[in-house]
């Protein structure tokens, strides 16, 4: 299978988890979401670049001995939606979970305009981001109304 | 309870209740008679940042209506200062008032504050946002003079960059169907998010810098307030703001029905000469502001405006 061999491409990983299918050149922004980019204590793998069926080419990342929780796979959801996770323990497939963007992200990044109101630090309510249009992934604050940048956005992960 | 946030808050069908509401309120608006529909209800004002005129308005609204205010007082020496969150504000209010009207410097504290709150929000002004009560009372004064909303030739002039006012109306009069033209000079024309935003909705939307090739045809003039600030020197402000200003001379070949609107203050944009003319409209504009107020607080209380049909 083609996509075994593209995975192969990186050396297999005992524990930890695969996200493939990461639209070409979405890779960095998928690290910088999930925090993987600077001051990550385990060893990440990348893959740019990668001929792909269902994409023409993908980027793929490796995680050893870390396992994505549900709130970073709401966070994926913003920047490869069309991703795929597999969990990886004792080198095979122990799960595939599944990405998907809802109608709302919720407390998962803030408001990237100045004068939101969610700027202040103490406001209790939670940042909500309502999904205009999922397949451009078009958000707005539920609050401000304001659209929002999605590489303004990545660097305002809670 | 649901408030008025934004002009979206209201069906077409909402904003024509509203407005027939509020025109039942004319005499006792005018303190011509007294109809305590409001009596024993409490409207917190919660004002983050000063403005009287609409401050006021609340209250008058609140009062004629039988109903009582409280007011936050200054933000300068009130808990605000000393961090308390817009959410702790809110809790507290929420359980003295009926109702809250909010004005706040940030975007989206009117939705925040309704989040937070038990009771309804009526939003005051938040940022650059929304400013729905100022609408309706824009309307309401539009249809007062044209017996309808439909249909008619609006032309917004001015600061249309920075104006909140005449975002949300613009988008309130292409719902009507009205044809808008944006009068306006180069440097504060109306944000192209906007423009596109109304020209998707189905708006007739033309952009000039030439006002005064846009009066004869028009049934609205709404006229704003153009900032010395917004320019790098006086000389500049001084050539541009000049091709914004109405005289009572310019007024000789606009249809006889045509008003001229103004949110206020005004500076100079609209000569003192035009006040005696019957287009200038903009002190009953204000007025206006009160009656629409009284038919959105009996609106979102829940109580019915007697004299309309069951
Ligand atoms: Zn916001």
């Amino acid at each position: 299978m083609s996509n075994e061999s593209s995975m192969r491409r990186v050396t297999a990983i005992r524990n930890g988890t695969v996200i493939d299918h990461i639209p070409a050149g979405g890779a960095l922004r998928v690290l910088d979401l999930l925090g993987l980019r600077d001051g990550a204590s385990v060893p990440v793998s990348l893959v740019m670049n990668v001929p792909s069926k269902k994409l023409g080419s993908k980027d793929i990342i490796k995680v050893e001995d870390r396992e994505l929780t549900g709130d970073e796979l709401a966070r994926l959801a913003l920047v490869a939606a069309s991703a795929s996770v597999a969990i990886i323990r004792a080198y095979t497939v122990a799960e595939k979970r599944e990405i998907s963007l809802g109608d709302e992200v919720v407390n998962v990044v803030r408001c990237t305009f100045s004068n939101c109101i969610t700027q202040h630090p103490r406001e209790p309510l939670p940042h909500r981001l309502r999904v205009v249009d999922r397949a451009e992934v078009h958000l707005r604050c539920h609050y401000c109304g304001r659209p929002q940048d999605l590489d303004a956005l990545v660097k305002n992960v809670i | 309870m649901v408030g008025l946030i934004t002009m979206e808050d209201l069906s077409n069908e909402d904003v024509i209740e509203v407005l027939d509401a509020a025109e039942r309120l004319l005499p006792v608006a005018r303190g011509e008679s007294y109809l305590p529909l409001l009596q024993g209800r409490i409207l917190g004002n919660l004002f983050f940042e000063p403005s009287t005129r609409t401050r006021m308005s609340f209250e008058t609204a609140m009062k004629r209506l039988g109903g009582d205010v409280v007011n936050l007082g200054d933000v300068s020496t009130s808990s605000v200062v000393k961090g308390e969150t817009l959410f702790d504000t809110v809790q507290m209010v929420d359980g003295y008032t009926d109702i809250i009207a909010l004005r706040h410097p940030r975007q989206g504290a009117a939705r925040y504050a309704q989040d937070a709150a038990r009771v309804p929000v009526l939003n005051g002004g938040d940022g650059a946002g929304h400013h729905p009560t100022q609408t309706m009372l824009d309307l309401f004064t539009i249809r007062q003079a044209h017996g309808r909303l439909e249909g008619l030739d609006v032309v917004l002039a001015g600061d249309l960059r920075y104006g909140r006012t005449v975002h949300s109306l613009s988008h309130a009069l292409v719902r009507f169907g009205c044809r808008v033209v944006l009068a306006s000079p180069e440097l504060l024309r109306m944000p192209s998010e906007i423009v596109e935003d109304l020209r998707a909705s189905g708006g007739d939307v033309t952009e000039t810098t030439d006002l005064h090739a846009s009066l004869a045809t028009a049934d609205v003039v709404y006229m704003t307030r153009i900032q010395k600030e917004r320019f790098a020197d006086e000389d500049e402000y001084t050539k541009v703001a000049g091709a914004y200003k109405l005289h009572a001379r310019d007024l000789a070949d606009v249809r006889s029905d045509m008003i001229v609107m103004h949110p206020l203050p005004r500076v100079d944009e609209i000569h003192p000469s035009v006040d005696s003319t019957r287009h200038a409209k903009y002190f009953e504009q204000a007025f206006n502001g009160v009656v629409t107020r009284m038919a959105l607080l009996c609106r979102l209380l829940g109580v019915d405006v007697p004299g309309g049909e069951a």
